[in-house]
């Protein structure tokens, strides 16, 4: 965990002089926004941040950070991170990427990055759509979907980011929609307080060639109705009227309504992140009326770098083995003469 | 009959071949490993080369599944592990068969008889046996039964499995070839003690079957003669036995400490790179941090990461491997991150022959990146020089802030020598660029006038907040740029600082003559052979001919031209389809080079060098 800041910063020092060259409307403008304003918050030093990104729109982010960063090459930033991470673990290490980069050329990365639990943030800007290459189908497009790659609809099954993510053991992830910053920024937060990988699945509108793809569960009109916000303790409730609810009907969830047929609040399921077993957190990752948002599973977990560090430790205390001559001039060494 | 001989007086002998070939699970790597320490505990110079198969453990009894270990030692300089063998020593038919080509004639077989069965002969394709047809007759063949001499040495002996009665059969043999040539058993036993620790009744049944073969020897009328070889001559000091591999990785040791950096190793396994991640795990005590990834591009890429975070990083693989890692060495190129690939090449294209030693990746190392993407490039040329290389290919990352490609192969990977010990004391001084904080308009693409190696300003650093990346950078500030005279100044920039690492590396030097009628040319791991080649023209008198051998392939020494313009025919030998020759070609005009490639897995032997030098003598 990186070291306390004694500086107050303002989103203002995070910014860098570099102009934000993404598409008038994006909801880019929003995550960036939003991260520039979560990190005075956080209380880390500016120099202990890190952004690294892969290849796509979204990957643009560092630049725009005033941080350090880098932006690498398609789908390997999970690898880049690992390395910065582990080179140095007081850093606070970020991951930017977007569905074609994590999921189709960076899948590997993707899932071996978040089963080893190394304590990196993973941003995933999700569009369901390449933005960059101008408009093709991406692993989260939908079937059906017409793209310029595939003009009478995509016949690809999509992955569904969560539950490929609870999979591959991430022990925490969270979703949010691209207009909603003010719990953005929250989830950046907690996303850095946690220790451990966690994934930040943003619903991000890309207006040129998927506009309006999560219309229908982000739009200021229908977000209430259409999304069950969870926190951590609290009941399954979600609507306008605060009267929807979530019960487990058998191996499945179902939606109720509090009042009728006999349901009480009592009766609605209470949210623990924390819980290991991951079924009702893949449950909760599935469902599509209401789409689950806010930190879905957040289990706490020894971390890649805490091992390494405590075996490292325990080789130093037992190892005659000081400096390298120590070692070269061990075992079997003759002397001519 | 046995009659015990006494008083044998030792031959001497200047050098000596030998090869030890069984099953993949005859213990021959282990049989042959102790032979060559113990010789070079006595004093002699030695070379060694292992040959075994891909698969790990092939079907019993069959050719493909014979493993082998040869080692070449004398009491002169030894630079490769030789030719053809003085003494082959055969633990089954199939061993047999595939290693008898490399028999000197008139020179001795040691078969152990109880594997010669029906079964064995014919899964070695054997229509008969070889050792009651006469086929053998050019030959000395001292037929041993060595299966049941082991067993009936380990009678008594309490708590041992059949299988583990079977297995010391090795031992027997170790103990024959340890009173022909006059070596004692002291070191193999001090082995068993430290490898059996917790098991006296193993340590005690090896000791017995490594005795009773090294007693049978001695009663043995059918081994005329001990043999000896004296001491080589060798410069004073504290040596080890050390394999290529080991040596790579230890090369890496030395530079982290000298450079005041933690070494990061971000890889993935891959035959014949694996040993040095092998060997690298175990240093957690100075703080190595070794990252086995998800597949080679992870490897890398974390690599890139912690460099970027500021650890001495490396990556280690072969060819298929690299051509893997090509977008991310590009990566680490344009942003100007230190880092060291270590390639130990095998026979490729595709998987090829990952067993078997080739040169064949040299114009991947030069090229294999999209755009223009020059790297420094460097090649050990023998197992100790290794470490050098290692130590040589951190330093100039470090201090150019470039990436370098190491290349080894697999015959010095794989093979072991005599390594002086470097003490890290007496190894040159490494400065690394590391920023520690901000000067007045300071940026990160600030070069030093020199070497135009930029500064390598890291994460955690108050005030030297700043973002790399692939795409093209502005020359002063290091922001994007996609300003099309930039780009090329940009472009010439990196090469510039390629080139200019000549300024830093030595001079190409001349073995054997300065000047003459024919250089011999070699890069990398040929070294031994070429070396040994040449040399044997010299001791007969040739005196026009010189050798010349590069380490430093990109950039190529200052001095290149002017050596090869002392000869007045060059020949270049690599095993590829001639590679270098033509970087040569590409460099340097208006000379006659020929070329002698070998393509087929193994190194070059001493005869068919000899034979090419005269022949393009006499034209």
């Amino acid at each position: 965990m990186a070291t306390t800041a004694e500086k107050k910063y303002t989103f203002k020092d995070f910014a860098s002089d570099q102009e934000v060259r993404w598409c008038p409307g994006c909801d880019d403008y929003v995550i960036l926004r939003s991260m520039q304003k979560a990190l005075p918050d956080m209380g880390v030093k500016k120099e202990d941040v890190v952004f690294i990104s892969g290849i796509g729109c979204s990957s643009r982010f560092p630049y725009y950070m005033n941080t350090y960063g880098m932006h690498s090459i398609h789908g390997r930033a999970p690898g880049i991170a690992s390395g910065v991470k582990l080179a140095n673990p007081d850093l606070s290490v970020w991951i930017i990427t977007g569905d074609g980069d994590a999921m189709a050329i960076g899948g590997n990365h993707f899932i071996h990055v978040l089963r080893r639990n190394i304590d990196l943030n993973i941003i995933l800007f999700n569009n369901e759509i390449y933005g960059l290459t101008k408009g093709q189908f991406s692993p989260t497009s939908l079937v059906g979907q017409k793209t310029k790659s595939s003009p009478y609809g995509n016949i690809q099954q999509p992955f569904q980011p969560g539950e490929l993510a609870i999979g591959a053991q991430a022990r925490f992830f969270a979703r949010i929609g691209g207009n909603s910053p003010k719990e953005m920024s929250k989830i950046f937060i907690e996303s850095h307080n946690f220790k451990g990988t966690s994934l930040i699945e943003v619903l991000q509108n890309c207006v040129i060639f998927n506009d309006g793809c999560f219309k229908n569960v982000t739009d200021k009109a229908v977000r209430e109705d259409k999304q069950l916000y969870l926190t951590h303790g609290e009941p399954m409730i979600f609507g306008k009227e605060k009267n929807k609810g979530i019960v487990l009907n058998g191996l499945k969830l179902e939606v109720v309504t509090i009042g009728e047929n006999g349901i009480t609040e009592k009766d609605i399921l209470i949210h623990d992140a924390k819980e290991k077993d991951p079924t009702l957190h893949q449950m909760l990752v599935r469902l599509s009326y209401p789409i689950a948002t806010g930190i879905i599973r957040a289990v706490d977990d020894i971390t890649l770098e805490e091992r390494m560090d405590a075996l490292t430790a325990e080789v130093k205390v037992n190892s005659n083995f000081k400096k390298t001559d120590d070692l070269f001039f061990s075992g079997e060494t003759y002397e001519v003469e | 009959m046995i009659t015990p001989k006494n008083n044998h007086q030792p031959e001497v002998l200047e050098a000596v071949v030998i090869r030890f070939v069984g099953d993949s699970g005859d213990g021959m790597q282990l049989t042959g490993t102790q032979f060559s320490d113990t010789s070079a505990m006595f004093g002699n110079d030695i070379a060694t080369f292992p040959n075994y198969p891909s698969e790990i453990r092939a079907p019993q009894g069959s050719l493909y599944g014979v493993s082998g270990f040869q080692v070449h030692i004398g009491s002169v300089e030894i630079s490769t592990p030789g030719d053809n063998v003085d003494l082959l020593v055969a633990m089954n038919p199939a061993g047999l068969k595939t290693n008898l080509h490399a028999v000197k004639p008139g020179h001795t077989i040691i078969v152990d008889t109880d594997s010669f069965t029906k079964k064995n002969l014919e899964k070695a394709q054997y229509e008969s046996n070889p050792l009651e047809d006469n086929s053998l007759e050019n030959y000395r063949v001292i037929e041993v039964a060595m299966t049941s001499l082991t067993k009936e040495s380990l009678k008594g002996v309490e708590g041992l499995d059949n299988k583990t009665i079977t297995r010391s059969k090795n031992m027997f043999a170790l103990g024959m070839v340890y009173w022909m040539y006059d070596r004692s058993t002291e070191h193999t036993e001090a082995f068993f003690n430290k490898k059996f620790k917790s098991k006296p009744n193993v340590i005690e049944a090896n000791k017995k079957v490594l005795k009773a073969g090294f007693n049978y020897a001695n009663t043995l009328e059918l081994i005329p003669t001990a043999y000896t070889i004296s001491p080589a001559k060798m410069d004073p000091g504290t040596y080890r036995i050390i394999m290529g591999n080991t040596a790579t990785a230890w090369g890496f040791l030395a530079a982290a400490e000298k450079s005041g950096l933690e070494l990061f190793l971000g890889s993935y396994p891959i035959t014949p790179a694996t040993d040095i991640l092998h060997e690298l795990v175990k240093h957690k005590h100075f703080g190595v941090k070794a990252f086995q990834a998800e597949d080679e591009i992870a490897g890398i890429a974390s690599a890139i990461g912690a460099s970027f975070a500021g650890d001495l990083a490396i990556t280690t693989t072969s060819g298929p491997g690299l051509a893997l890692k090509g977008e991310a060495l590009g990566l680490a190129m344009m942003v100007e991150l230190p880092l060291v690939v270590v390639n130990v090449q095998r026979g490729g294209p595709s998987t090829g022959l990952p067993t078997k030693t080739e040169q064949s990746d040299l114009l991947q190392a030069m090229y294999g990146r999209n755009g223009e993407s020059p790297v420094i490039v460097l090649a050990a040329s023998t197992p100790a020089n290794c470490f050098d290389f290692a130590y040589q290919a951190a330093k100039l990352t470090l201090e150019h802030m470039t990436p370098v490609i190491l290349l080894t192969d697999g015959y010095i990977a794989n093979g072991s020598a005599p390594w002086k010990i470097h003490s890290v004391n007496d190894m040159p001084e490494i400065k690394n660029r590391i920023v520690k904080k901000p000067t007045e308009n300071w940026h990160a693409y600030d070069r030093d006038e020199d070497t135009l190696a930029r500064n390598w300003p890291v994460p955690g650093t108050e005030g030297l907040e700043h973002r790399i990346g692939g795409l093209e950078k502005d020359r002063v500030t290091g922001n994007v740029s996609y300003v099309p005279e930039n780009h090329e100044y940009m472009t010439h920039i990196r090469a510039e600082k390629i080139r200019r690492v000549q300024n830093y590396i030595p001079n190409l030097e001349t073995e054997f003559a300065e000047t003459g009628d024919l250089l011999v040319i070699g890069w990398g791991g040929t070294y031994g052979s070429l070396h040994s080649a040449v040399k044997n023209m010299r001791d007969n008198g040739n005196k026009k001919i010189g050798f010349a051998h590069f380490n430093y392939i990109n950039p190529l020494p200052k001095n290149t031209k002017e050596v090869l313009a002392k000869f007045r025919k060059i020949l270049v030998c690599e095993l590829n389809n001639g590679q270098f020759a033509k970087i040569l070609k590409i460099n340097f005009n208006g000379f006659e080079i020929t070329q002698f490639n070998k393509i087929q897995g193994l190194p070059f032997g001493n005869q068919e060098l000899i034979q090419k030098f005269n022949q393009l003598l006499v034209k």
